[in-house]
């Protein structure tokens, strides 16, 4: 790779990385800000303008709050928890296309970190990895409601993940591509997966609440039983890097959700924007960042939807929730799986 | 067994439908819902800068009344804290002497006058007591929540009312 590529490449590396820090910081803000407006609350106002510095007051108190380990905790794992949490959360966003290519002086930029033709594999990967923070951290906190949580997590991730990786299959079998960049590109326009697979978004959907322990499934924190689940024990801005990873989580969930069924960086009539310029260089760059508008409103959406479904569903049950996993979500993937396997070959029968 | 009232249903548990079983139809329901609440218009009352409106009936922090020449109305005759439901009044009488005439309205006034803001149950029974309309319960102050327990009696220092600055000489 020529060094100009690897300094461009560094620096988007560092943007997305910006990006995806600054959209979770928002969402706590946003999340408090929806709560208290589903609530009829004004929610936080009075740090700086419109309550907009809330975050950082925030951090700052939780920057400046007792660092407190227990005294029977391991405490290298303890320490290590969080960390493993966060950085799971944050490598995700790297195979995500954000938009697709500029053109300048002559130069073809892609707007994403690294193209791998098994970006859907790596995103599934890294994000499984991350119940592996939960885990270490409910089990080196050296409490009984801790591990509770952490089992409950890792549980509970291992069955949705299965349902999620069966509708993925049903996405696969249409692309015929694991690279994420290509099953964008495919969904040109307004050509999107979620026509193709209603059934497998739905479940898709359920699943990514599950995985990134959202309400109605946020059973490892669950404080009516487990006092605070997994991080119970945990202060100061080891808690705060906890919830700050889910955060993340939600964002690639929502980015994740956006590519695969809701047509990534394209938007409807991209082809008569292009045209409607006569340079190409400039259609091509303008249609780009109207894509990277695009992806971004799409995943906004998802994050305000996740928000929203928290302040309406009450948490379900423990045993109802692996019901739903194991006996329902799973064989509807497999329904969904045979119902696009019939459609394809349907498909090349008749035309 | 005999119905007890006329108010018995009978009720019965109907299998639920496909709808009902599929729970999504509920959940965009109650999504429906919540979201009709995020465009609602909000309950709060943005404290320090807007104040709720309270009745013009409302009872709050207690004040010893001047009058129109700023001398204390209160004659200390013990009524109010004889009205007292809560015994929350306490006071001492003192003989006005001579050269006070611009204090004290009569010749007997009070020396001390303590209402304990922790008994006190803002009932107003001592300004209807009150003979000489000395003590009111102010419609727009609030005794204000404080940390020892002795700073809630409140002494004459606290509840006479100011001299007005026009009116002294």
């Amino acid at each position: 790779m020529e060094s100009v590529d690897l300094l461009y490449k560094g620096i988007y590396i560092l943007v997305i990385f910006g990006i995806t820090l600054l959209i979770a910081t928002y969402s706590t803000y946003f999340e408090r800000k929806i709560a208290a407006f589903i609530q009829d609350r004004v929610g936080p106002n009075r740090a700086g303008p419109a309550g907009l510095m809330q975050p950082l007051a925030d951090a700052g108190k939780l920057f400046f709050k007792e660092d407190f380990i227990p005294a029977k905790a391991n405490k290298a794992l303890f320490i290590i928890g969080p960390g493993i949490a966060m950085l799971v959360a944050t490598m995700s966003s790297a195979v995500i296309p954000f938009g697709d290519m500029l053109l300048i002086g002559g130069r073809e930029i892609y707007l994403q970190a690294i193209e791998v033709n098994i970006g859907v594999l790596y995103v599934f990967g890294v994000v499984s990895l991350g119940v592996y923070g939960l885990m270490i951290g409910g089990w080196a906190s050296n409490n009984k409601f801790s591990l509770l949580g952490a089992i409950r997590a890792a549980s509970q991730n291992i069955s949705y993940e299965l349902a999620m990786g069966l509708t993925l299959i049903a996405v696969l079998m249409l692309s015929g591509s694991l690279s994420l960049r290509e099953i964008a590109e495919q969904q040109h326009g307004f050509n999107w997966n979620i026509w193709y697979q209603p059934l497998g978004f739905i479940i898709f959907l359920v699943c990514s609440f599950a995985e990134t322990n959202r309400t109605p499934f946020d059973l490892p924190e669950s404080e009516a039983e487990l006092i605070g689940g997994y991080h119970t024990e945990y202060g100061s801005m080891k808690l705060g890097m906890y919830l700050f990873a889910e955060y993340i989580n939600i964002f690639v969930a929502s980015a994740v959700m956006s590519t695969l069924y809701f047509g990534a960086y394209n938007f409807p009539f991209m082809d008569n924007l292009r045209q409607a310029f006569t340079d190409p260089v400039l259609g091509n760059n303008v249609v780009t960042l109207v894509g990277v508008a695009a992806m971004f409103t799409k995943i906004f959406l998802f994050i305000f939807f996740f928000m929203w479904v928290r302040w309406t569903l009450p948490r379900f049950r423990y045993d109802q929730l692996m019901k739903l996993g194991w006996q329902i979500l799973i064989p509807l993937a497999i329904l969904n799986i045979i119902l696009t396997g019939g459609g394809v070959l349907l498909k090349d029968y008749l035309f | 067994m005999e119905p007890l009232s006329n108010r018995r249903k009978q009720l019965e548990k109907k299998e639920m439908t496909f709808a009902e079983r599929a729970y999504l139809p509920a959940i965009a329901q109650g999504l429906g819902i919540t979201i009709k609440h995020f465009f609602k218009k909000k309950a709060t009352v943005q404290y320090p800068e807007q104040t709720r409106e309270r009745s013009d009936v409302w009872r709050g922090l207690h004040v010893l009344k001047r009058d129109e020449n700023g001398a204390e109305r209160c004659t200390a005759c013990g009524l109010c804290a004889v009205a007292c439901p809560a015994e929350a009044i306490t006071m001492t009488a003192g003989e006005r002497v001579k050269g006070e005439e611009h204090l004290y309205r009569e010749e007997k006034y009070a020396v001390t006058y303590e209402v304990n803001m922790l008994r006190c149950i803002f009932c107003g029974l001592c300004e209807e007591a009150c003979p000489k309309a000395a003590i009111f319960l102010q419609d727009d102050k609030l005794a204000p929540a404080r940390y020892e327990r002795d700073e809630f009696i409140y002494g004459k220092d606290r509840l006479v009312e100011p001299l007005k600055t026009t009116e002294t000489k």
